[in-house]
């Protein structure tokens, strides 16, 4: 049966039936209401774990670190400052090779202080060896979860996942959830038992210190692991979950549309349900229009550009700036394209319009996507719905 | 699809009120999507919850500018939120009130004496249970039964009594009001 709920509380209850053994909370919002729901879980004697209020967001991540590293799946969240106050653990924890599975739920940086979504904090920690997956709505995001832990633990794999939920509008909002049974996820997601592990009978060292012979190698490891083990790995188990729980899981990323577009709109998060509105809008006006929404962005899916090769026209859409260059998915989607038309050998790319909207929470209707849709002038990284009222002094 | 805004203040239940009814929505067989929207992000400062619901699944998540429908909890929010502007022309707006206001483009304003009614029910202001009470009478689509079912689901012991029967009076109070 459904269950009318918040983002943040669904996605608690779902995290508990991943059975954590120990979950480290610091509260910031849009991410509060994850940690204390989980704790009033394990407060109610309904999940068996060690909850630990640690004093900041770095010794969360640190908390998470040291559970993995003993072979305890672990479990913490965060967004924005917090997220960034973790940024040195979580460089380690991929360089450790421990899967932790954190959610961040999407929030503006400071300064000015805004405590609304945009998706600008984890591109801090786009480069750190994290696999990143998106959520377009609440379901998607608690079906995420599952998989993530199932995906991070693998031994082929052996990296941390970050959901990203979009603060507020997700974390939240309210929508009908699914929740599968602890049976089925006990199924989907056996104990976690890793090859190495910190143990006094057997002891090991994790993270010693490596000269320049050896470093290299350890981060193309990580690297080859994430170009070659991972994609496929969630191509498997999207497909394992989407038939065990009978709910589609789309993996790398969803085609809207796609089959006969021209123009097609390159997005991710919850941004990509009004696309789709006046993807479908644009449609019934005999337009061919569809959406390539990224769920996994790091790795980046290799055949984004191949996908898009065909298109005239690519609007990509993001609520991120890489300030002084370009939105992040904007050169990743273009580096993508080169690399396709380059091993194809086409000579002509299709025309490429980089928007940047919603920071700090702003609004994007459906009319704004739709005048996107309308333009034609190159742009690389154009803010949608800027107030020039508002630059006053700034400019 | 149709579209409800809640005026409150931050404390008085404005996000509750709105889980509730996307609830009883979704029971009754619509999908529904309800998110709140802080100003100061404070007890007591003003703020919205709002709700769509549909018979397809909802995918816009912007903030609510004109609604269907709207709640009013505080009533000095009326004015200073430009509660009217807030609303489609033939919406419908419940306001915690004793006093008349008048309809203006079709925009029904109905007044609800909330507060005193939750009063003499339970000594305390819970006026959003009272509102959503008389909702079920000026919307077809959520059933009191089912907003019954959403309340079971949401409090328990004497909390889910009280609730029941302040929604029972609004439901009352709004059936008669209408008649």
């Amino acid at each position: 049966m459904k269950q009318f709920l918040e983002g943040a509380t669904s996605i608690a209850k779902t995290v508990a039936l991943c059975r954590p053994g120990v979950i480290a909370a610091y509260p910031i919002t849009p991410q509060t209401h994850i940690v204390e729901e989980l704790s009033a879980i394990v407060a109610n004697g309904e999940l068996k774990a060690e909850m630990v209020n640690v004093e900041s967001e770095h010794s969360a991540a640190s908390c998470i670190l040291g559970a993995v590293a003993t072979g305890v799946r672990a479990f913490s969240s965060t967004s924005s400052q917090g997220l960034l106050l973790m940024a040195e653990v979580v460089f380690n924890i991929a360089g450790l090779r421990l899967p932790v599975v954190m959610c961040c739920v999407n929030r503006a940086v400071s300064a000015p202080i805004n405590i609304w979504n945009d998706q600008q904090d984890i591109m801090t920690l786009r480069d750190a060896g994290v696999v990143l997956f998106f959520a377009e709505s609440i379901q998607e995001a608690c079906d995420l979860h599952i998989q993530a832990f199932k995906l991070a633990e693998d031994p082929a794999i052996m990296l941390p996942v970050i959901i990203n939920i979009d603060g507020f509008v997700l974390s939240h909002g309210y929508e009908a959830v699914e929740f599968p049974s602890q049976e089925m996820v006990d199924k989907f997601l056996p104990p976690y038992n890793p090859p190495f592990k910190l143990d006094p009978q057997n002891p090991l060292t994790f993270g010693a210190l490596v000269g320049p012979e050896w470093y290299l190698e350890t981060r193309y490891a990580i690297h080859k692991t994430m170009l070659d083990e991972v994609p496929n790995k969630i191509k498997q188990i999207a497909e394992e979950f989407t038939k065990m729980f009978g709910r589609t899981s789309y993996g790398l990323y969803e085609k809207y549309k796609l089959d006969d577009a021209e123009n097609i709109f390159v997005s991710f998060g919850s941004v990509a349900g009004p696309i789709k509105d006046v993807v479908d809008s644009l449609r019934e006006r005999n337009e061919k229009v569809g959406l390539l929404r990224i769920i996994t962005y790091r790795p980046f899916p290799q055949e984004i550009g191949d996908i898009l090769l065909k298109a005239k026209k690519i609007i990509v859409l993001e609520k991120d700036i890489s300030l002084g260059a370009t939105g992040a998915l904007y050169s990743d989607v273009i580096t993508s394209l080169y690399i396709s038309a380059h091993r194809n050998k086409v000579s002509c790319l299709p025309k490429i319009l980089g928007y940047v909207c919603g920071l700090g929470g702003r609004d994007i209707s459906l009319e704004e996507i739709e005048d996107l849709y309308r333009k034609e002038d190159l742009v690389e990284s154009e803010f949608v719905g800027l107030k020039k009222e508002n630059l006053g002094s700034f400019i | 699809m149709k579209e409800v805004i809640i005026f409150a203040r931050a404390g008085q239940g404005a996000i509750t009120s709105a889980q509730i009814l996307g609830s009883a929505l979704v029971k009754t067989g619509f999908y529904a999507y309800a998110f709140p929207h802080f100003g100061a992000a404070r007890m007591g400062a003003p703020m919205n919850a709002f709700l769509r619901y549909d018979e397809k699944v909802i995918r816009l998540r912007t903030r609510i500018k004109t609604a269907d429908y709207a709640m009013v909890v505080d009533e000095t929010l009326f004015e200073s939120q430009n509660v009217l502007d807030s609303l489609k022309n033939n919406s419908f707006c419940l306001i915690n009130s004793q006093k008349t206001y008048s309809n203006t483009n079709g925009k029904k304003i109905i007044s609800l004496p909330a507060n005193k009614i939750s009063q003499e029910i339970t000594g305390r202001m819970f006026a959003n249970t009272v509102l959503l009470g008389a909702f079920c009478v000026i919307n077809n689509d959520v059933k009191i039964d089912l907003l019954y079912e959403a309340m079971k689901e949401r409090f328990k012991g004497k909390v889910l009594d009280l609730n029941l029967k302040l929604a029972k009076e609004g439901y009352n109070f709004a059936k008669n009001l209408l008649k």
